[in-house]
């Protein structure tokens, strides 16, 4: 439990370091917001107009303690150029990256455990694809990968929408093939971590003595395989979920980009060219509580899997 | 009566855990004479290697004194301790870790001598690797070059490199394969002839420290059970846990050891 | 002195070669390393390269078709010729590279090795950090840096190699902590050594290595980070880089589809350069001396082949009065040079019923080989070259079912290491009641009962208690006991036990030999047991083979071997065996 206390206490100062840091730095830069929020053209007086009118001359401390006591009644501050609330604007953003992530997430974890556990156990050909597909993984970014299936599947075959979104309350199905491409330019990366991953989880267990003990004990090969092997290789790989989670929250700001998604990491992308800095402060803050309640789960599973923490 | 080299007294050695400490070493006294061999024999979790590393300043000492010529070493700073290095040494249990397998031998052997500002190097480094019974050739080369029994006598050489009075031998031999055991005995006893050096001996076989001790402490959870002449710690025992220990120990010998076992399972319906 | 001189084995001094020297050995090492030189040649050399200055645009250009003439590759959205604008990019890529490195590396290694050699509060404080900067995704913090900044790449590079340093952190802490542990370590203290000799001379060496490896990834980060930041917008559009030049025309991808290849390509390759060179170093500066593990096919035809080598072999039969029989075993590894090691050179073996044989031999022997063998468990890597093993006339190599059917059932297994042979995810009392159900049929309530009974045979007192403790609350003692249990329970003819009290104390060692033995007088149970230790023989075995180097040196009875010993390698081994033993005790 205290493992889990103190995940929380950590998430909270990573909300408190971030969101200070972001803060001063825009105290720091306050003419240079102010510009960029009114055009070049704008006169020196009418930027500290602009300043005094967003309050960002009052002490750093201030409107840093002012945001805070925003945030913990809900309030997430208004938009510098349309006045629209920050929380109003998120809450139709989050929807559609969280559909993004979760899918991708529950796909990952699909093919990775049937990829590493069949690379692991089978060894041969499809341990050798494991392997070329985590190079490719890593070494193609998530956009390059999403633009070259803009690039096959959108313009040259025409398969699918290459860009927008439809919700799915208006069209299931158009809502469904809106997401194929961004949800699989998103998978192949995560799948190839997290196979490779598992597989050396497995391989990893696979080689303990324990094992062997089991063999000869006369227990059948899947039930080793399936009960224990999987079993104790089954935290590692939450773990590695867990971690994906993240990556796939940040991956989702290219995709959501590349295939015009109106998701959060778009909303940030776009509000932080415009140095919109409400907005972004909001989904900065919504990623961090998103990536908290990742970091629990995980821990509270990882903490359920592990006997040692029981007793 | 000579002064003693290395003085133990009420020794207390404990490491933090959840919520304070566990003693390891519970009140631990005993002196070691210059050319001596004193054996130490326990089961595991009885603390010998932790009192070994005590007098090597490995380990935190929370009460009593170690002293080395009746000089206090225990809870020294760092600086003294290095001071140290030219009296008392080590030789480790397992002769894989214990060398640095990105060094040569010669690199190794020196390491010693260029800490303590020794500057004969390299004719030491030869005269070593003789002593130690390897050839003059074996300092170009690497540790993994070398069997087990071979690095055990690479490690007694860097032990030896400075000169020193006492060395603490944690279960020296206790890697090794009986034969090779046997000559690196020998070793430690030819050494010991022609230096003169002392030796806190640590194993936990019986057998192995009888061979090379000239007297025997029997550590159990922490504390000495029984400290004595050789001869008359394994043939007499006093404490019943010395004598649970001899008796534990099997015979290459089918006869004897059936002997043997009787009088053990005696003992233990009798206890 | 020198008289132990004998001892010493002739060794072939090991070749050592610069890590660039064997890098460019590598096939694959060389191509990645000439193709990174040749980019960094580009970078320096972009104003001879480009066709165009840097910031050139023509509005014919403007997504203009790859190889339209004075535009290689075309243009893009904004009328950039994309050749141009790719190489003056490789410069700002390098530079972020360069920054991404060493800022992460400089603060992640320089934290790492300080926690890792003198853990308390610095570990404590430096692992929440770490910890809290790896739980956020980088690019939303650079996205907040954007908004507050604009565009400022060293900045941006600089934040980027901070979010990315915690990986150098716990790569480097974790090493050290364990190289701390390595009594080599502790050998340096004591010859006096200070820790600034120490972290230098022993410490900075074991980490040289994973962190060059590890920044090899680094940089590939690195790259995807630069542009994938100036793709989405964050980076300065005046300034030419991968990033925008990608933006620019996927921007135009309907006008001219085969504008975002040249980009994309030059992204991917650079980064699986970076990433493929990473693989490449850690193969050649942590080369492990693994055996190989084969393919069914490999291994049809590496026992074929070796089998050409011995030629023909007699076919043996089983011995008629053994309940077990082994006939000319031969087991192999295959070394990395694609050379078939043999460690057990054809042997054969009978073991009657209740009879107790000690199979004795020093470390290399091949005497675990022999036991794994018989029970069908050898390591992956193993190679069975040829042999039969014959449970009552029944050739359990040849036929894989057969050696199911057996194995459990009718030959049990006794392991060296009590802990880490039971799995740890489960209590004793399920791994215990499961595994017999698998080889009995029998409901759980009754296999309970059953093993209720043993594990109070076989010496725990509390045999309930125990049942619902994991493997970590018990001790090495009484999980061997909790092993023994397992093995017995299934009511096998035949234990093949090894080493089986090496890893106990002795005391609790000779309480284990005194269990087998009553066991095996109760069950009529026959047992191999592999030890290297002569006295457990003399304890328990009623016969005995000596091994030496993977062939048998003698075997007889127990008493004839040590009364009358025929091979010199069995002296020489009771000789010493002897040398070392305890003297009878005075009653």
């Amino acid at each position: 439990m205290s493992s889990l206390i103190k995940s929380l206490l950590r998430s909270i100062g990573v909300v408190l370091v971030v969101t200070f840091a972001t803060f001063a730095l825009m105290y720091g830069n306050a003419p240079g917001i102010a510009q960029s929020v009114l055009g070049l053209s704008a006169s020196p007086e009418s930027i500290q107009q602009k300043i005094m009118q967003l309050g960002l001359d009052r002490p750093l401390l201030v409107q840093y303690w002012n945001w805070i006591a925003g945030v913990v009644t809900g309030d997430l501050g208004r938009s510098y150029y349309t006045s629209e609330s920050v929380s109003k604007a998120l809450s139709n953003r989050v929807p559609v990256t969280l559909t993004l992530v979760l899918m991708t997430l529950g796909l990952t974890a699909i093919f990775s455990v049937l990829l590493g556990v069949f690379a692991a156990v089978k060894g041969g050909w499809i341990d050798r694809v494991v392997q070329w597909l985590s190079v490719l993984g890593t070494a193609v970014p998530g956009y390059v990968i999403a633009i070259v299936l803009v690039f096959a599947f959108a313009v040259m075959w025409r398969l699918f929408p290459a860009t927008g979104y439809v919700p799915p309350h208006r069209n299931l199905t158009q809502w469904f093939m809106s997401l194929v491409l961004p949800v699989s330019a998103l998978l192949i990366g995560a799948v190839a971590g997290v196979a490779t991953q598992i597989r050396s989880a497995m391989l990893d267990m696979l080689d303990r003595d324990f094992v062997r003990t089991l063999r000869a004990r006369g227990i059948d090969e899947r039930l080793v395989l399936f009960r224990h092997v999987l079993r104790n290789a089954a935290a590692p790989g939450l773990t590695a979920l867990s971690l994906t989670m993240i990556a796939l929250l940040g991956g989702a700001v290219f995709i959501e980009l590349v295939f015009a998604l109106p998701g959060m990491g778009q909303l940030a992308n776009a509000s932080a060219q415009i140095s919109d800095v409400p907005m972004v402060m909001g989904t900065v803050l919504v990623t961090i509580v998103l990536v908290l309640a990742t970091n629990l789960l995980a821990d509270i599973g990882v903490a359920l899997l592990n006997p040692k923490s029981r007793s | 009566m000579t002064p003693p080299l290395l003085s133990l007294k009420d020794l207390v050695v404990g490491f933090p855990t959840r919520g304070g400490h566990t003693n390891v070493i519970r009140g631990v006294n005993f002196d070691l004479a210059p050319g001596e061999t004193l054996g130490m024999v326990g089961e595991s979790g009885s603390g010998k290697t932790t009192i070994g590393r005590a007098i090597l300043g490995l380990a935190p000492v929370r009460g009593g004194s170690i002293s080395f010529r009746g000089r206090l070493i225990s809870n020294i700073s760092r600086a003294e301790r290095r001071s140290l290095a030219g009296d008392i040494q080590a030789v480790f249990q397992d002769p894989y870790s214990s060398l640095n397998p990105a060094m040569t031998v010669e690199s190794i052997l020196v390491e010693p001598l260029a800490a303590a500002g020794v500057e004969e190097g390299t004719a030491r480094v030869r005269e070593l690797l003789d002593a130690v019974g390897l050839p003059s050739d074996a300092g170009s080369r690497y540790p993994r070059e070398f069997s087990g029994g071979q690095r055990q006598r690479i490690a007694i050489a860097r032990a030896l490199a400075l000169r020193p009075s006492v060395i603490v031998c944690d279960e020296p031999t206790s890697a090794l394969d009986v034969s090779t055991q046997a000559t690196v005995l020998k070793l430690f006893r030819d050494l010991q002839q022609a230096t003169g050096v002392a030796y806190i001996f640590i194993s936990h076989d019986l057998g192995v420290v009888s061979n090379i001790s000239d007297r025997i402490a029997v550590l159990y959870q922490g504390e000495i059970m029984e400290i004595g002449e050789a001869a008359q710690v394994t043939a007499e025992p006093r404490h019943p846990y010395t004598k649970r220990l001899q008796l534990a120990a099997p015979l290459a010998d089918p006869r004897k050891q059936r002997a043997r076992r009787l009088q053990r399972q005696a003992l233990a319906k009798a206890g | 002195m020198a008289a132990h001189s004998a001892t010493v084995a002739p060794v072939a001094p090991i070749r050592r070669e610069s890590t660039l020297l064997q890098l460019l050995r590598n096939r694959q090492g060389l191509i990645w390393l000439s193709y990174l030189v040749l980019l960094v040649a580009v970078a320096l050399l972009a104003p001879t390269l480009a066709l165009y200055d840097v910031n050139v645009t023509d509005l014919a250009a403007t997504n203009a078709k790859p190889f339209t003439p004075g535009h290689p590759l075309g243009g893009d959205g904004a009328g950039y010729d994309i050749y141009s604008r790719l190489i003056w990019g490789s410069r700002q890529t390098l530079i972020a590279v360069l920054i991404v490195v060493s800022v992460s590396a400089a603060i992640g290694a320089t934290s790492g090795l300080v926690a890792g050699f003198y853990r308390g509060i610095f570990e404590t404080a430096a692992s929440f950090v770490s910890d809290a900067i790896m739980s956020l995704p980088g690019v939303v913090l650079l996205i907040a840096l954007y908004a507050v900044t604009g565009p400022n790449l060293p900045a941006a590079m600089g934040v980027f190699g901070v979010i990315v340093a915690p990986t150098y952190y716990r790569l480097v802490r974790s090493i050290v902590i364990t190289v701390r542990k390595e009594l080599y370590i502790d050998a340096a203290r004591v010859s006096g050594l200070s820790d600034l000799r120490i972290v230098g001379r022993h410490v900075l060496w074991a980490v040289r290595a994973p962190i060059i490896i590890h920044s090899s990834f680094i940089m590939a980060a690195g790259i995807g980070i630069e542009s994938g930041v100036s793709f989405i917008g964050l980076g300065n559009p005046a300034a030419a880089s991968w990033g925008t030049t990608l933006q620019r025309s996927f921007n135009g991808i309907y006008n001219n589809p085969w504008g975002v290849v040249w980009p994309s390509l030059l992204i991917s390759i650079t980064i699986l350069a970076f990433v493929l060179l990473g693989n490449v170093l850690s193969d050649v500066l942590q080369s492990s001396s693994r055996n190989k593990v084969l393919s069914a096919r490999q291994r049809r035809s590496v026992i074929a082949r070796s089998a050409a080598v011995i030629g023909e072999v007699a076919t043996a039969e089983p011995s008629k009065d053994s309940i077990l029989s082994i006939r000319g075993l031969r087991i192999g590894y295959l070394t990395p040079d694609g050379e078939v090691r043999e460690v057990v050179h054809g042997v054969d073996f009978d073991l009657r019923r209740g009879e107790i044989h000690g199979l004795v031999g020093e470390s290399g022997s091949g005497k675990s080989q022999i036991a794994f063998a018989t029970l069908g468990i050898l390591p992956r890597e193993a190679l069975v070259l040829d042999g039969s093993v014959f449970l009552n006339g029944e050739d359990l190599m040849a036929d894989p079912r057969k050696m199911r059917a057996a194995r459990g059932r009718r030959i049990a297994y006794i392991p060296q290491e009590p802990m880490s042979n039971l799995d740890p995810s489960f209590t004793v009392g399920a791994q215990l009641i499961y595994g017999l159900c698998a080889v009995r049929p029998m409901s759980r309530p009754e296999a309970r009962e059953i093993l209720l009974a043993l594990l109070q045979r076989v010496g725990i007192k509390d045999p309930e208690r125990v049942m619902k403790m994991y493997p970590h609350e018990i001790s090495g003692g009484m999980a061997q006991r909790v092993l023994i249990c397992g093995a017995v329970a299934s009511e096998p003819d035949i234990i093949v036990a090894d080493e089986p009290t090496t890893a106990l104390d002795v005391t609790v060692q000779a309480e284990v030999l005194d269990l087998l033995r009553e066991l095996s007088e109760e069950r009529g149970l026959a047992m191999i047991l592999v030890t290297h230790n002569l006295g457990v023989v003399a304890d328990l075995c009623h016969t005995v083979t000596v091994m030496k180097d993977g062939r048998f040196v003698e075997n007889a009875g127990v008493e004839q071997i040590f009364d009358s010993p025929s091979d010199p390698y069995t002296v020489e081994l009771l000789r010493s065996s002897r040398s070392v033993e305890l003297m009878e005790i005075a009653s």
